[in-house]
């Protein structure tokens, strides 16, 4: 005890240094965002590998059948030589076909950004305000993408021909626009998920009227989940045959319905020929975006 | 001193029959740094959004600079926030986040990019103005927060708990930074906690709330060594803290020299207090732990105005530069005792657990903190 009046004796131990730490700096340098995998070595001819390779070699030998076929002389599965004949007859021969084509290109482009806009309103309404049906609004509009497209195909076929709409572009349309809506609305959702709501008030704060805080603020920001729900809705368009067999009229056949069509005569190398445009088309198309996809990533 | 100052005038709150502020007054200076301190859920944040402009009171007026502001949208108050959350624009970058306000004012483009880079400069984020605030660490986005707060000249600006998210050391750090800045800039600042050791360690004047109401305002000495309720005395620091009846009060030098019969302690205290209180009311009496002294013998001064009590250790909790006792007296009750370890000790502090201890203080130390019935 100190403190009695005699006076203070201060021995002092010295201790080992247990282990020497680096004095961690505190708030100053970079912060880097923390990498948790781990990528581990494993055999080179290993079970896994195997299995690699002949999933790919699966998934991709039938593309290179028909990319190699689209160059053969002749019809039919014998090699007769190198010729580029089923492509001149594509480009300068196929009218049938590039209407089509074009078709198919209209409806993807308006029914999902017509699709877009409604969903991403839809997910607006129902991620921001509070009424009665809110719940029954959100099943319902899940019901599209769970039904078998066969049943929204005849459905919708029955509603048409019920209310006297004739069948053509038009019917395609509201059809796309129709199966593209769930999908747009489910992932500009996820994206209001994590909506950070203050960043209105803040906008709201720094002088933003109400008109620019939605036009700088909360459009921007929702926008990556736009973006990925209208490529979605592009896609799923494009590709779509079941419900659009039902729904189209005379002179409005879609790619997919064209070429299904082609097919009841017998393979044409034609087709062969396609594949290859439409697959060096949309990796063309794939490349251009992806530095468009990278922005949007990096402001996700 | 710039910056204006904020009065706040009989200002309730309620959300259906839950009074979120019940009859709120505050008067907060120019230039002052002003803090707004409870327990979360008693009414702060709803007290800042109504200086701010994202709600409206059920009664009373908030002026600024003598001006009811009430009428005006958020954006037209000279005030900004800085918010709990940071609410940093996610598709802009640090750059773009601390221009919002200058572009939406259409600031000429060499101004701005002069300005912004001199509040980025001012909160050192000059290194990453490039960047998204996803990249950025809790730190460096409240200090973003801040420089685009800041970046309007507001006449006054508002923090809620801006520091709430981040570990502990950054927290001490930053706060030095805030101090700073305030003394930089001259503004008004209200800062919103729930801690009441930052509240205590950067503020000119505070508020502690609770469920609504404002308890106390004062310096924050004023609210540590003479808390106004019982609410106040336990939630700022430690203290020990216990009902008490006035036995006497008679004159001495100053003051009145007061005996309460504390039940608890089982026996009667004295204490210094300014007011003449007569015999028999019901107070409250506190003394903070750190004012007691705790020794092993005897303490061989003891006067008239000594308190002094008997005990065993129950509970030494040693953190370095003090320890912490809980002394358990003679009659089971168990009171707080602080000691600074102001010396080197070879073998750490000589009291230990289940010594018998001598715990003392003077009449002076204690506070007499409400009287109940008056
Ligand atoms: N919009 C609201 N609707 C209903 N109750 C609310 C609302 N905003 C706040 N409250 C309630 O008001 C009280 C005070 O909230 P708040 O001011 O956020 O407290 P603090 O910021 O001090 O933690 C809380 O009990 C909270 O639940
Ligand atoms: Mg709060």
């Amino acid at each position: 005890m100190n403190g009695k009046g005699q006076e203070r004796i201060v021995k002092k131990k010295r201790l080992e240094p247990s282990r020497l730490v680096e004095e961690h700096k505190g708030s100053s340098g970079p912060y880097r965002i923390p990498r948790n995998q781990v990528f581990q070595d494993h055999r080179k001819f290993g079970f896994s590998n195997i299995m690699l390779v002949l999933v790919i070699l699966f998934l991709f030998m039938p593309l290179f059948v028909v990319i190699t076929y689209s160059f053969n002389a002749t019809r039919g599965m014998r090699w007769n030589g190198f010729s580029l004949v089923w492509y001149e007859k594509l480009f300068f021969d196929s009218k049938e076909l590039w209407r089509a084509f074009g078709n198919s290109f209209i409806i993807a482009i308006t029914s999902s950004l017509v699709a877009t806009i409604l969903g991403s309103l839809a997910a607006v309404g129902i991620k921001w305000y509070k009424f009665k049906s809110r719940a029954y609004i959100q099943t319902v509009s899940f019901l599209p993408m769970v039904l078998p497209e066969v049943i929204i195909g005849i459905s919708m076929l029955i509603f048409f021909t019920a209310v006297r709409i004739p069948l053509g572009m038009f019917t395609i349309f509201v059809a796309h626009t129709t199966f593209n809506l769930p999908f747009v609305f489910l992932l500009v959702s996820a994206r209001l998920d994590e909506f950070d709501f203050s960043i209105i008030e803040a906008a709201r704060d720094l002088g933003a009227t109400e008109m620019q805080t939605l036009v700088k603020v909360i459009i921007p920001s929702i926008m990556p989940g736009v973006m990925s729900g209208m490529l979605m809705a592009v896609t799923m368009s494009l590709e779509d045959f079941v419900i659009t067999f039902f729904v189209s009229g005379p002179g409005s056949a879609t790619l997919p319905l064209y070429v299904y069509s082609m097919i009841r005569y017998g393979v044409s190398p034609v087709i062969n020929a396609l594949s290859l445009v439409l697959i060096l088309g949309i990796m063309l198309i794939a490349l251009l975006f992806r530095r468009f996809l990278k922005t949007i990533a990096a402001s996700s | 001193m710039k910056g204006f100052d904020v009065t706040v005038k009989d200002v309730s709150r309620a959300y259906g029959s839950f009074k979120a502020l019940d009859d709120v007054s505050i008067e907060i200076r120019k230039g002052e740094f002003f803090s707004l301190l409870g327990p979360s859920g008693c009414g702060k944040t709803t007290l800042l959004r109504i200086i701010a402009g994202f709600d409206t009171p059920d009664e009373g007026v908030v002026l600024l600079d003598g001006k009811n502001i009430l009428p005006l949208p958020p954006d037209k108050r000279q005030v900004n926030t800085v918010f709990q959350s940071y609410a940093l624009f996610p598709h802009l970058s640090v750059y773009e986040n601390v221009a919002f306000p200058l572009r939406l004012k259409k600031v000429p483009a060499t101004t701005l990019d002069a300005k912004v880079r001199e509040y980025l400069h001012l909160v050192q984020l000059e290194a990453h103005m490039d960047k998204k605030p996803n990249m950025l660490s809790g730190g460096q986005r409240q200090r973003v927060a801040i420089a685009r707060a800041l970046i309007n000249e507001p006449s006054v600006l508002l923090l809620d708990e801006p520091l709430s998210a981040l570990d502990a050391k950054l927290r001490q750090n930053l706060l030095v930074e805030l101090d700073h800045l305030h003394d930089q800039i001259g503004i008004t600042f209200i800062y919103v906690t729930h801690d009441q050791s930052e509240a205590l360690s950067v503020s000119d004047r505070i508020a502690v709330m609770n469920k609504g109401k404002v308890l106390q305002i004062g310096t924050p000495y004023e609210i540590y060594e003479s808390p106004a309720t019982d609410f106040v005395a336990r939630f700022i620091g430690e203290t020990n803290l216990f009902s008490a009846e006035v036995k006497e009060c008679v004159p001495y030098e100053d003051y009145y020299m007061t005996t309460l019969d504390i039940p608890a302690l089982g026996t009667t205290i004295k204490v210094t207090d300014y007011d003449n209180l007569s015999v028999g009311q019901h107070v409250s009496f506190t003394v903070r732990p750190e004012k007691l002294k705790i020794t092993g013998d005897m303490p061989t001064k003891v006067g008239k105005d000594i308190n002094l009590f008997k005990g065993i250790v129950e509970e030494p909790i040693y953190s370095g530069f003090q320890s912490k006792y809980y002394v358990s007296l003679e009659n089971g009750t168990v009171i707080k005792v602080i000691q600074q370890h102001a010396n080197y000790m070879d073998e750490g502090p000589d009291i230990d657990w289940k010594d018998q201890v001598y715990v003392s203080w003077s009449a002076e130390d204690g506070y007499i903190v409400e009287v109940v019935d008056r």
